[in-house]
């Protein structure tokens, strides 16, 4: 029996397979397909302070292997979540990790302490990646002063797992991770999604209503796996890979990559019983090559 | 909320209904779950990095003792398109049941259904699932012309069906909403229905709207995952943005923003 566990700072997941925020609701909707407790985590929808409605539709464009959204963190905000979603969800045998979001530094503090309060919430995934947002979002992912700033003063309110998830329309991803790390950081996630365009040449408008939007799925797999490698090579906090992963081949390609955990994202829309299979495909894997646990397979590539 | 299965299911019959439609009936080795008019099935369009989401199709006929599914397939992009090359023996993959059906009429009732193109697919559904007797149920079928029109005439046990055609070829000639039975008194009918294209459906929603009968529609919103949590397919509605997938497809009029 291989060893599954994995931490990340003081969160134990029984397995490094997780749900990326955005493509698993609230896990209610998950467990109407299978029992969410076989899960890693569960990187919860986008949170902010108050209600948003999101972008207008058309918010979603297929592409050659994935696709665009520009949802624009549709949610009824942080209060709905704690009066409405948190009761039924905490008794839920997984990592619930709220994905907090805001246009300001101070939404992002105000969400944070509320999270903070919940028992049932071991860590917080710090979004500063959103592309799909005129406020906020991916602005402070960007910038080194603007990751620094957010990632500074959340730090000061919340004293359980920080994770800040990276963008990847940066020139250099490393420095923005080593710079959160800096900031105190417990761990980063990676990739959010790539901005991209889908045109329609018949009509020459935008498929989006946004124009632009944020592409995932196994087109950006190549690039999120070149990108966890380089962040795993400047940090010495826990990487997550995200970006993708279909399989249990994509899912190792991370871990040997420098991921101590991944999160399946796009995927879960194709099939939402991928990351269960992956559960099962990375225990036959380390059997297979001999690992007595996942934990040495991560950054175990050979150069 | 509901259990949801994703399963392989056979297709055990793909045929050609007219120009545009084609039918497939799937089989699948488990017991189906309840189906309700309205609701539909996302697949998996198999081995086509072109085509990376599935696509979603209303339930046309669900069989529990064969654990047979139809669907009616309209071509109309890459999708559809690529479906066609399916064979009978293939296997395709099935996220289901999904989504909310019709309100189903009670014993008594007078419904009207009007069905365009493959909408017409849960309009007949209904009339089959709604146990009113044949003359209580009256469905308007509309096509662009004869050869788009999908033989249904099995379903006249289950109500008086009218057709109608843009050129005339079959039935009334005219759009489907220039049917009699339609752009006049609305006042016999205790349920309206509609599946088609939208301006048809909103067409539909106007007269029932100005009538003051209750009247459903399906939307056709573009969707990613079909479960609720991709946000992608989204209506604005009375109640805020909701999505088509898991708050619909069914909608009531008075809840759009029509």
């Amino acid at each position: 029996m291989v060893d599954l566990k994995v931490k990340i700072h003081d969160l134990t997941l029984k397995n490094p397979v997780m749900l990326a925020s955005g493509t698993c609701g609230f896990a209610e909707e998950i467990n109407d397909f299978y029992d969410v407790s076989a899960l890693g985590g569960i990187f919860l929808k986008g949170t902010t302070l108050h209600n948003r409605d999101g972008n207008m539709y058309p918010r979603m464009a297929e592409t050659a292997s994935g696709m665009l959204n520009a949802v624009g963190l549709q949610n009824k905000g942080v209060d709905n979540f704690i009066q409405n979603i948190y009761p039924h969800i905490k008794e839920f045998d997984t990592a619930l990790i709220v994905n907090v979001n805001g246009s300001t530094v101070k939404e992002y503090i105000e969400v944070t302490e509320k999270i903070n309060e919940l028992d049932k919430i071991p860590a917080i995934e710090l979004n500063i990646s959103c592309p799909n947002v005129k406020e906020g979002g991916m602005a402070f992912g960007i910038t080194l002063k603007g990751a620094r700033l957010v990632t500074r003063e959340v730090r000061r309110v919340y004293n359980k797992t920080l994770i800040v998830k990276l963008s990847p329309n940066v020139t250099d991803i490393a420095e923005i991770a080593k710079t959160v790390e800096g900031e105190g950081a417990d761990s980063v996630s990676l990739v959010n999604t790539f901005l991209g365009m889908a045109i329609n040449a018949e009509t020459r408008k935008p498929v989006l209503s946004t124009i632009t939007g944020g592409l995932s799925g196994p087109a950006i797999k190549p690039v999120a796996l070149r990108m966890v490698w380089q962040v795993y090579n400047a940090v010495s906090i826990p990487v997550i890979g995200i970006g993708g992963i279909m399989n249990t081949a994509d899912a190792i390609e991370f871990i040997v990559a420098g991921a101590s955990a991944v999160q399946v994202g796009t995927g879960n829309f194709k099939d939402p019983f991928i990351p269960v299979r992956i559960i099962e495909g990375i225990s036959d894997y380390l059997g297979r090559h001999g690992f007595q646990t996942v934990r040495e397979l991560t950054g175990s590539l050979h150069l | 909320m509901a259990k949801k299965y994703v399963d392989d299911f056979v297709v055990v019959e793909k045929r050609s209904l007219n120009t545009t439609n084609f039918l497939i009936k799937l089989k699948s080795s488990k017991l189906l779950p309840d189906i309700h008019a309205g609701q539909f099935v996302n697949i998996s369009v198999n081995n086509c990095n072109e085509v990376f989401l599935r696509r979603p199709f209303s339930v046309f006929e669900a069989d529990y003792s064969e654990s047979n599914i139809s669907i009616i397939v309209k071509i109309l992009g890459r999708g559809s398109r690529k479906l066609t090359q399916i064979n009978e023996g293939d296997l395709l993959n099935l996220i289901y049941p999904l989504g909310k059906g019709f309100t189903r009429p009670v014993a008594g009732e007078k419904i009207l259904l009007a069905g365009g193109g493959s909408g017409v697919a849960p309009m007949l559904f209904l009339a089959k699932e709604s146990g009113l007797p044949s003359e209580n149920v009256n469905i308007v079928i509309g096509a662009r012309t004869l050869e788009d029109h999908i033989d249904v005439e099995e379903y006249a046990k289950y109500g008086k069906i009218y057709y109608t055609t843009e050129d005339g070829s079959k039935g009334f000639s005219g759009l489907i909403t220039g049917h009699p039975l339609i752009s006049e008194n609305l006042s016999g009918y205790d349920k309206i229905y509609t599946c088609g294209p939208t301006p048809m459906m909103k067409a539909v929603a106007k007269k029932a709207r100005e009538a003051g009968i209750f009247c459903e529609v399906s939307l056709e919103n573009m969707m990613a995952c079909g479960f609720g949590v991709c946000l992608c397919c989204i209506e604005p509605t009375v109640k805020g943005n909701l999505c088509v997938c898991t708050e619909g497809p069914v909608f009531n009029i008075n809840d759009l923003k029509w």
